[in-house]
């Protein structure tokens, strides 16, 4: 393996730990303002919404809204089952089902 | 039946540590069962990197110093595209840290639950922070608890996960169709799942709205993957102005 490639992923891992690492190394050794520790309590729920719908409703290179993706489509039964069963593996099982099904049906 | 008798005697024989021993075998055991989903999603995104990664010209070796020193899905899906285009090697450290910048918010938001744990441990920890493991740890955390041993060990077996499929698919992904039996939705069923896990309330599910509007806003007129930060700041940001707006006018209407 070249110097130059080992070079490259010594430097991605470094950039990579250090805003994993910071924080919960010095933070958890003070207590934080009351107003910022609500924040970070409503930081998990946005990450994961601003993560997932862009994915869901948009697609292309520039981005554009796109509401007929088989994505999104099979995304409304598989948040019926997250909601009904709270199980990840059942969720994960019944939405690659469905996301199959639907690439069988050939409709998309 | 003597047995079960023998084997408490000797859990009280071994005392302290014994015991200390085996919750942390008990909390290991917890996070493989709180992980394995992830770890099943993991296989079809690592062996598509790992193709990826191949036509880009990385050997096997390459792309398992790659998944053991950055454990980053999107980071490393764009580090190997702008390796195949040629481009420089600190371009791509720039890129790497901005597209893995959001895992700040993450370990701050970690830090709130783990005060005062040892910081070699939260170190560990801080190594396998990514959107799925910080999703689950955050989930148990809320539900009850959650010690740091099964936080570092669901963290772990992700992360060990994602660095064996992306090495088995730069060396057999040729052979393997990525998009058999749904596999390819695996990571959406995931966070669509630990999404509605982190809805507890009417607060959370505004600011959950606030973030998806934030982000696909940004998503729309921003190229690259920084509508995940903005969204996340601005729907936390807003469900914060809405918290403290229903508490102000809560006192108010108790104290007229």
């Amino acid at each position: 393996m070249s110097s130059d490639y080992l070079f490259l992923v010594l430097g991605m891992g470094l950039v990579s730990f250090l805003p994993r690492w910071v924080p919960l190394f010095f933070l958890s050794r003070r207590k934080l303002p009351a107003l910022l520790e609500e924040w970070l309590d409503l930081i998990p729920v946005a990450i994961l919404s601003a993560l997932l719908v862009p994915y869901l409703i948009t697609s292309g290179t520039p981005r554009v809204l796109d509401f007929m993706r088989p994505e999104l489509l099979v995304a409304f039964p598989t948040l019926m089952v997250a909601l009904w069963t709270r199980s990840l593996g059942i969720t994960l099982v019944a939405g690659m089902g469905m996301f199959w099904l639907l690439g069988k049906t050939g409709w998309f | 039946m003597q047995l079960f008798y023998d084997l408490k005697k000797s859990f009280r024989g071994a005392g302290f540590y014994g015991m200390a021993f085996f919750m942390k075998k008990e909390g290991i055991w917890q996070g493989m069962r709180a992980i394995w989903p992830i770890c099943v999603g993991y296989f079809p995104l690592g062996l598509a990197f790992g193709v990826l990664a191949e036509k880009a010209g990385l050997s096997g070796l390459h792309i398992f110093f790659m998944s053991f020193l950055v454990f980053a899905g999107s980071g490393q899906f764009i580090a190997v595209s702008m390796l195949d285009a040629g481009a420089s090697a600190l371009a791509v450290i720039l890129t790497t840290f901005m597209v893995n910048l959001r895992h700040l918010l993450m370990s701050s938001s970690l830090a709130v639950w783990y005060r005062g744990e040892s910081r070699s441990r939260l170190s560990l920890l801080a190594c396998f922070i990514v959107d799925e493991t910080f999703a689950v740890n955050t989930s148990r955390l809320k539900a009850g608890a959650w010690s740091l041993t099964s936080a570092i060990s669901a963290s772990f077996f992700a992360y060990a996960a994602w660095v064996g499929s992306t090495v088995l698919g730069g060396i057999f992904g040729r052979f393997i169709a990525p998009s058999a039996f749904g596999i390819d939705y695996a990571l959406i069923a995931m966070f669509i799942c630990l999404l509605v896990f982190q809805l507890n309330g009417l607060l959370y599910v505004l600011t959950g709205l606030a973030a998806a509007l934030a982000g696909t806003l940004a998503a729309l007129f921003i190229p690259g993957n920084a509508f995940i930060v903005v969204g996340a700041v601005t729907g936390a940001t807003v469900g914060l102005f809405l918290k403290r707006l229903a508490l102000a006018s809560g006192r108010k209407v108790r104290e007229s």
